[in-house]
């Protein structure tokens, strides 16, 4: 990618408003946020500091919107912003932070670090400063519509399996449906299993849903670069289509940066409230079981532990519902020490996991996780994002543990409590 | 001479440097502008912003434990200062006869010096470990070690002042003291301020999402 360094000033510039002028100001350096972070916390390396990753967006704003910054620049006293520094920071504001927003809940003054590290996102991939894993998934998501290279023909093979193995028929393009579903390509690809309990859910609850040719694919990646045109395009896809088919409520799948991107980013990228509403699947799937609509029998004795993703949780609200579902699937169900809105995160959020030159790194940060797992004692560990999944495996595989990781849809469809015995075509119609 | 320049003169320029400073500072955070969140919110963020501005004061329990050296010592300052400068005797009657022409109830004596002697103690630990810790010694600019050395030597020529019986004392603490005010907007000393704003912002943005940061 080639590099426009005055491009890059010029967005992060843009991206100083009152949130970032105020959190600027407030910073007194104490060093707190580090202790919130796993990649300092893993490595004691102080350059992982949470707010020191925001350090050319504190020096830009200094230098404008501060008298010792314009004084000291026109005395010659302090250097302006250069591109070395958008070269010598790209690590650290890509390989070291997941977005995962734990540094935000500890700062004294209350800084929202996480948000200006996305701000500051936007002024790097201006500036052509990104890593190419996900310069690549972001070329792929908007040109192939996945940043896994997933395409329709991929979805239409993977649902073939899903109906081959439920009997069920699987609703595409159903004009007027209350539902549209969304799926990662990680679960298109690596979990179909989720597509298949999804189905079985829906049916068992006689939901009317459908899913989209024309926007199927629920991650972000423009989010994760930095990238508000990219990110806008990829949302605005969602959108037309919800929109053409009439549908009441989008369903975000359990994916934690795609429900960011669509719930929480989706209606400032593209400039108004959305016709429809979105809600993510374990806030549908516990609002079925509370209306008696979705009904579960038997319990896992196995003792399990549940990892929270961190843009569903923490940065997405959705703290109550997976625990509201797993007590009613599992007698065992233990809280690691640091859980909820303190989760740690798996360390590949943010775009870290797709992002190759990382991998050291994220498999290093992943002993917070480890810790806490060893800590429990549980072998069995429950999350509800694909991704998570993915980079917890891998953890788990990396670091030779005895530890499955299955996914919270999966569970709770494994409980369901009678299997249909007729195909549904998932207009919401009892067969 | 120069004690009436402290005194008279430089009191209130100080004084003039330090309020229009700290409002011009504040009218350019909020000039930046913020754009309306267009996310349709799961609860108020004016709750969110007002739950945050007051639960920040208590540590979450990982930091706590992690962090605690920085934790206790914050306490200390700052409880310690806020009760040294607004009740301790000479600065009441200061305030009274300079600004606010009404009194307050002091603390007692004993108590004005375990707060000056909490507040220093505090004081000092902090910067003994922004310049010991590598993670706050990376992050520390000139602008920290001015803005503190600077509050550092307002409380010890107070102290020294204690006695009121020395009058250069009392001028040099005055002196320090306003030497402080000018600094004070320019600095990250204005986080006095700013802190309700971040903590507000941040406080409404998770409130809307549900999240009781």
């Amino acid at each position: 990618m080639s590099h426009d360094f005055a491009k890059g000033v010029a967005a992060l510039e843009s991206q100083i408003d009152s949130r970032i002028a105020a959190y600027f100001s407030s910073c007194v350096h104490c060093g707190l946020c580090a202790e919130a972070c796993l990649f300092y916390t893993e490595t004691q390396d102080p350059r992982y500091t949470p707010i020191y990753k925001l350090e050319p967006m504190r020096r830009l704003w200094k230098e404008q919107h501060t008298f010792w910054g314009k004084f000291a620049i026109k005395l010659g006293l302090s250097k302006p912003l250069s591109e070395q520094d958008f070269a010598d920071w790209e690590e650290l504001v890509y390989d070291s932070c997941t977005l995962c927003g734990r540094c935000s809940m500890v700062c004294p003054v209350g800084n929202d670090i996480t948000y200006m590290i996305r701000k500051e996102r936007e002024g790097f991939a201006a500036a052509g400063y990104t890593p190419p894993g996900l310069q690549e998934a972001t070329h792929r998501a908007l040109t192939i519509g996945s940043p896994m290279g997933v395409t329709l023909k991929t979805l239409q093979a993977a649902l073939r399996h899903v109906e081959r193995n439920t009997g069920l028929k699987i609703p595409m393009d159903r004009q007027g449906a209350d539902y549209m579903a969304l799926f990662s390509s990680m679960e298109v690809v690596n979990f179909p299993e989720y597509i298949e309990s999804v189905a079985r859910i829906f049916d068992a609850a006689r939901l009317s849903w459908t899913i989209s040719s024309q926007a199927f694919e629920a991650t972000n990646s423009g989010i994760q670069i930095g990238s508000r045109e990219a990110a806008r395009e990829i949302v605005g896809r969602v959108v037309d289509a919800a929109e053409s088919l009439g549908v009441k409520y989008v369903i975000s799948p359990e994916c934690g940066h795609a429900y960011t991107a669509i719930r929480w980013e989706g209606p400032n990228l593209i400039g108004r409230p959305y016709k429809f509403e979105i809600i993510h699947i374990l806030e549908l799937l516990d609002q079925l079981q509370q209306e008696g609509r979705l009904k579960l029998s038997g319990l896992t004795e196995t003792p399990l532990t549940f990892h929270d993703p961190c843009q569903i949780v923490r940065r997405g609200g959705v703290i109550e519902p997976p625990r509201d579902l797993l007590g009613k699937v599992a007698s065992g169900f233990v809280e690691m020490a640091d859980h909820g809105e303190m989760n740690w995160c798996c360390g590949g959020g943010g775009g870290v996991s797709a992002n190759e030159r990382a991998e050291g790194l994220r498999l290093k940060v992943f002993d917070r996780k480890r810790k806490q797992l060893e800590a429990l004692g549980v072998k069995t560990l429950v999350t509800a994002c694909a991704n998570c999944r993915i980079v917890l495996e891998e953890g788990i595989e990396d670091r030779d543990m005895d530890v499955a990781v299955i996914g919270l849809t999966e569970l709770v469809a494994e409980h369901l409590a009678t299997t249909p015995a007729t195909a549904s075509d998932g207009s919401g119609a009892e067969s | 001479m120069i004690g009436q320049l402290i005194d008279g003169p430089l009191w209130y320029f100080s004084l003039a440097v330090f309020g229009v400073g700290m409002l011009y500072r504040l009218y350019s955070i909020l000039r930046a502008g913020v754009k309306p969140d267009l996310a349709t919110p799961r609860a108020g963020g004016g709750a969110g912003a007002l739950r945050n501005l007051f639960s920040r004061f208590a540590p979450r329990r990982d930091v706590a434990t992690r962090g605690r050296l920085t934790l206790i010592a914050g306490y200390l300052f700052h409880l310690g200062l806020f009760a040294l400068l607004f009740f301790a005797q000479p600065h009441v009657d200061f305030l009274a006869e300079r600004i606010t022409g009404f009194g307050w109830p002091a603390l007692p004596y004993w108590a004005f010096i375990i707060s000056a002697e909490l507040a220093l103690v505090g004081l000092l630990l902090l910067w003994l470990h922004r310049l010991l810790h590598p993670v706050t010694r990376l992050l520390s600019s000139v602008d920290d070690h001015i803005g503190t050395g600077l509050v550092f030597l307002v409380m010890l020529s107070g102290c020294l002042a204690l006695a009121q019986a020395f009058e250069p004392l009392r001028l040099l603490h005055l002196f320090l003291a306003e030497l402080l005010l000018i600094y004070f907007p320019f600095s990250s000393l204005m986080h006095t301020f700013t802190f309700v704003f971040s903590r507000g912002y941040t406080g409404a943005m998770m409130g809307r999402k549900g999240v009781n940061a």
